[in-house]
């Protein structure tokens, strides 16, 4: 029988009981008639508070709250892919089927399908001595994942029953082992685990690959590594959410867990929409079948908010430790922050900045550092990648949640409101953002890609800022007064800004771009900046360059070559060359 | 048969105490009647055992600490729905203040609603024609979009949201079953007389569902309105299958008055005095404009809020357009010159054309012209700065062609009468009327083909 108490106090989100039934921190209850999911904050010796996950309307006093006995946990086991679930893993597609298109309340439902019979291969003998993590069984969850279906990680033992392959549901006994304390202990593909618990692994490895996203300015510019963390902080309207859309559509993941954060509902559909539709390059299988989506939009209970960051990334963790490499797109950290404010205003906490809780800085750092390579408990080597999108208040970067996001994450990536208003995407700023994994992926680069790509990229990022210090100039006293090599400068960052950065999204060929396409069109791009140096050098004015489109037509070759004819490219470097030598001819 | 409370234990601006409650529930409805003769509304924010905070939507004169009687109702906020409501004026919770009879009947709906499934929801794709170029053209309203006009005071967004009832309901979908819902909070007299007129003279009225919170009304009452006008919005759309427009005017009011609630709570303040929860409760509202799958209604939102002086980064402002799919912004530089409607079109944005325009939509060149007008235009800004510094004189040849376009465009494109409607295709061939100002080099955002196609067009006066 579990522990019971009743409730005193209410105030929105957040019940008090009065004494302590004999509940511990962090354990999930239920409360009141409706058994509304609730879960244990804070705990005095007088008082005992409570979060509710759902809408606390028409609670009374003196209604039961009971406890369950265990923390807040999610159920891991074949199903989570290809579906989409609310902030603690209830799956919205089956609270649909029970209450309508509303979301009701205290609407009991199983976080996976219990009945679904999944193929399942065995990979354990009798006799087989098994440790946490160690594969008992491989199952096809969605035609391009094979779940792995895992010892929970603090079990450990001798296999003396397996049962032979077939088609089992996710409580079936598949595996019983005889522990080294003499107990017997079934396994079936269920495991829980506790979301606020990060799960363990053998070692961390340090980052050098990069997660390929397709986007020429994070890949080339800003990379992220695999297992590496990103911030994307940007006002409204400067493109987090696309350029989350882009790097969970065209990212080289094995695994997508998406989590809408206190986010717009009808883009939560549009996900659920289009990555129906789209079709994964690598696997020919619907994007769907490699992600899990999590909802928590901003009508949403605030405090399910609060718990669906934790959710999002123990789901990402259970894919790595089968030797999956996961990407988490969190969408929006500050959100998740600002359920943490509401709930610390509500427990009447002493507020440090802008009414943020104290301890918002603990929290983001212990969110961001559940990402890396690992090497798991079973030998393979997984990693949890995390992008999470801030939305600092006025667009103003100094703000609590991007001051401390900054702190913990190594990669930035800063939208810039003037780039969106001018209608250029991704409107993630050169000068702004950074990215410290660049010097761990060089020998990735040089290795994978082309020995001069660093150079090339160091290049192309020398002359932007080049050309924003001679912006500087221009505003003054305008383009006219500069000396030609000046000129050339401003052109070619033209070319680079326009022909490189700038990435559309809603075109075929254009959404995601191959890295070795990337590094021609630099290459390109440069031989063109080279050529045309030797020609100023000769005294040449700038005028005499613009005299044919060829500036034009580099520009549009993310438009004109398509991604698999790259050999299309050595064209360029004639157009070039007859272009620097009918110049020569003409003013020679 | 319930229990009446006599007196109540303290006073503190709308926020009420009684003491001795039983059987109170979180968020439940109460009746306070003053003197036996005033009835008053309010509702459960906080409970205690049995101490119950309770906040009155209506004012607090005559209200003693021994001259009430308290009446625990049994259920939340709920109205009363039924189709007769078409072409009826409540005041802000949902009572006729039209003079005529109330509204009977049995379907009952509790105003805080529940959130819309994602599952559930239709991803809005179909376009609604305004016939305001720079509303079509450049920042598409489609159809279960909430889309906010971001405006100051003295700028006409009044006019402009009149225009887009006339222009929108009356436009080719004359035919469908659509409505109004008109829900104003602290506006004044002037601007609700100003609608009710529009909505008479453009034959719309008996279509209009009309919700008055005035100035000189209870405050609190404010915080309802909003909810009680968009579950009357969900009832006509989703059961009764209906397109359903609301405006919600004046957002700003709305949270000003929720910080006022807040802090006679004594909550702890974020930013600018506004609660914590400014966010998730200025969601709860836009949240609820969408499509639901398998249901021909829709419920499409356009709030209006006035930025307390212009101030874009004000948080009221800031967090509406963290939650709506775009934002209309006027701008009084516009306003000055004499332009109408003074859509500043930069920060301007609508974030579901994307899919709601294009071939099959709209024309296949739309998204395209759309970039290009917005970069080209962003490039006006750049060239006015530096004509600025050093005199249009000294410009070059190209920023003379920019400085040149940026008057067309405003001029032509933006500015356009308040009768005037125009087509689709009339709004996008202007587009590129003004583009040919420019040369077809500076064209860098316009797919080859299209450029070719649209550019090349008309050019010899065809």
């Amino acid at each position: 029988m579990n522990k019971t108490g009743t409730i005193h106090g209410i105030n929105g989100p957040v019940i008090y009981l009065k004494g302590n039934p004999g509940f511990a921190m962090s354990e999930m209850v239920y409360v009141g008639k409706e058994r509304l999911v609730g879960e244990v904050i804070r705990l005095t010796s007088d008082t005992t508070t409570i979060q509710v996950f759902e809408e606390t309307t028409g609670l009374r006093p003196g209604e039961l709250v009971e406890g369950s006995g265990a923390s807040l946990s999610v159920t891991l086991a074949p199903g989570i892919l290809n579906n989409i679930f609310d902030g603690i893993e209830r799956p919205l597609g089956q609270i649909a089927e029970r209450s309508g298109a509303y979301i009701g309340r205290g609407v009991n439902v199983d976080a996976l399908d219990t009945e679904k019979r999944w193929d399942a291969h065995i990979t354990v003998k009798e006799g087989e001595q098994v440790y946490g993590g160690t594969i008992i069984a491989e199952v096809p969850e969605t035609p391009s994942i094979v779940h792995k279906v895992m010892v929970p990680p603090d079990v450990s033992g001798q296999v003396i029953s397996v049962v032979p392959d077939g088609s089992y549901t996710i409580n079936d006994v598949l595996v019983t082992l005889n522990c080294p304390d003499g107990t017997q202990r079934d396994l079936t593909m269920t495991q829980k685990w506790p979301i606020r618990v990060p799960r363990p692994t053998a070692k961390r490895y340090p980052c050098t690959m990069p997660l390929v996203t397709g986007q020429r300015i994070l890949d080339t510019l800003f990379p992220i590594a695999k297992g590496g963390t990103a911030a994307i902080p940007g006002g409204f309207g400067t493109g987090k959410t696309m350029t989350q859309h882009q790097i969970a559509k065209w990212s080289d993941a094995n695994i997508i867990i998406y989590i809408g954060c206190g986010e717009r509902g009808n883009e939560m559909t549009q996900v659920l929409e289009d990555f129906s539709k789209l079709t994964d390059p690598k696997t020919g299988q619907p994007l769907m079948a490699r992600t899990a989506l999590i909802a928590n939009t901003s009508n949403m209970p605030v405090a399910a908010r609060e718990a669906s960051i934790y959710t999002g990334v123990t789901l990402a963790e259970y894919y790595r430790d089968m030797g999956y490499h996961v990407a988490i797109m969190a969408d929006s950290t500050s959100r998740w922050a600002e359920a943490l404010r509401e709930l610390s205003g509500r427990l009447e906490e002493m507020p440090a900045e802008e009414g943020f809780p104290a301890y918002l800085a603990s929290r983001l750092s212990a969110f961001y550092e559940r990402a890396g390579i690992m090497q798991t408990l079973n030998g393979n080597e997984g990693s949890v990648s995390i992008i999470g999108a801030v939305s600092p208040q006025g667009g103003d970067f100094s703000e609590p949640v991007t001051q401390n996001t900054k702190r913990f994450v190594r990669c930035f990536w800063g939208l810039d409101k003037s780039l969106a208003y001018a209608r250029h995407f991704p409107a993630i700023h050169w000068l702004t953002s950074y990215s410290e994994y660049m010097s761990d992926l060089s020998a990735w680069y040089t290795k994978n890609v082309d020995k001069n790509f660093i150079n090339y990229r160091n290049q192309i990022v020398s002359l932007l800022n080049q050309e924003s210090s001679l912006m500087e100039i221009v505003k003054l006293i305008g383009s006219d007064v500069l000396p030609d090599d000046q000129k050339l400068v401003m052109e070619i960052s033209r070319v680079i800004r326009l022909g490189f950065l700038q990435q559309n999204a809603f075109h075929q060929e254009d959404t995601c771009v191959p890295l070795q396409k990337q590094f021609k069109m630099m290459e390109t791009i440069l031989y063109l900046y080279s050529r045309c140096k030797s020609l100023i050098s000769m005294n040449m004015p700038v005028s005499i360059l613009k005299t044919e489109d060829i500036f034009e037509k580099i520009i549009a070759i993310k438009y004109d070559v398509p991604n698999d004819k790259l050999e299309l490219f050595d064209d360029y470097k004639k157009a070039i060359d007859q272009f620097y030598d009918r110049i020569m001819e003409k003013n020679a | 048969m319930s229990i009446e409370y006599l007196g109540l234990s303290e006073i503190n601006g709308p926020l009420v105490v009684l003491e001795g409650v039983e059987d109170a529930s979180f968020e439940e409805i109460v009746e306070i009647t003053v003197n036996g003769r005033d009835k008053k509304i309010g509702r459960i924010i906080e409970l205690y055992g049995d101490k119950a905070i309770i906040q009155v939507f209506e004012g607090m004169e005559n209200v003693s600490l021994d001259n009430t009687h308290t009446v625990l109702t049994g259920h939340p906020m709920e109205i009363g729905l039924s189709p007769k409501m078409l072409g009826r004026t409540f005041n802000g919770i949902g009572k006729p203040v039209d003079g005529l009879e109330e509204i009977h009947s049995d379907l009952r709906r509790n105003v805080n609603g529940l959130p819309l499934n994602p599952v559930t929801r239709e991803y809005p794709r179909n376009y609604i024609r305004t016939g305001i170029s720079a509303i079509d053209c450049l920042t598409t309203l489609i159809r279960g979009q909430k889309l906010p006009i971001f405006s100051g005071n003295g700028l006409p967004h009044d006019r402009l949201a009149a225009q887009i009832v006339r222009q929108a309901s009356l436009g080719e979908g004359s035919g469908e079953n659509f409505a109004i819902v008109f829900a104003a909070m602290g506006v004044t007299h002037d601007v609700s007389q100003f609608f009710t007129r529009t909505f008479e003279e453009s034959g719309v009225s008996d279509h209009v569902v009309t919700f008055l919170n005035l100035a000189n009304d209870p405050v609190v009452e404010r915080l309802i309105t909003p909810k009680v006008a968009l579950t009357t919005a969900e009832y006509l759309a989703f059961e009764l299958n209906m397109h359903i427009l609301v405006i919600l005017t004046d957002m700003t009011s709305y949270a000003e008055a929720l910080r006022e609630v807040s802090s006679s709570k004594g909550e702890i303040p974020s930013r600018k005095g506004f609660p914590g929860y400014l966010y998730s409760d200025l969601a709860s509202i836009y949240e609820r404009a969408g499509i639901v799958a398998g249901v021909d209604g829709s419920v499409t939102q356009i709030p209006i809020l006035t930025m307390p002086n212009d101030d874009i980064t004000h948080p009221i402002p800031d967090l509406t357009g963290y939650i709506t799919e775009g934002q209309i912004v006027l701008d009084r530089y516009l306003h000055g010159q004499s332009v109408y409607p003074p859509i500043s079109v930069l920060p301007s944005l609508s974030r579901l054309m994307k899919d709601g325009i294009g071939a099959g939509y709209t024309r296949e060149d739309h998204q395209d012209l759309a970039n290009q007008l917005f970069s080209a235009y962003a490039k006006v800004s750049d060239a006015r700065a530096l004509a600025s510094v050093i005199g249009e004189d000294e410009l070059s040849p190209i920023d003379k062609k920019y400085l040149e376009f940026g008057r067309q465009f405003e001029g032509q494109f933006v500015g356009q009468g308040e009768e005037e409607n125009r087509t689709i295709e009339e709004t996008l061939d202007l587009g590129w009327k003004l583009l040919r100002i420019l040369p077809k080099t500076e064209l860098d955002r316009v797919d080859t083909k299209l450029l070719d196609k649209y550019y090349d067009l008309h050019q010899d006066g065809r």
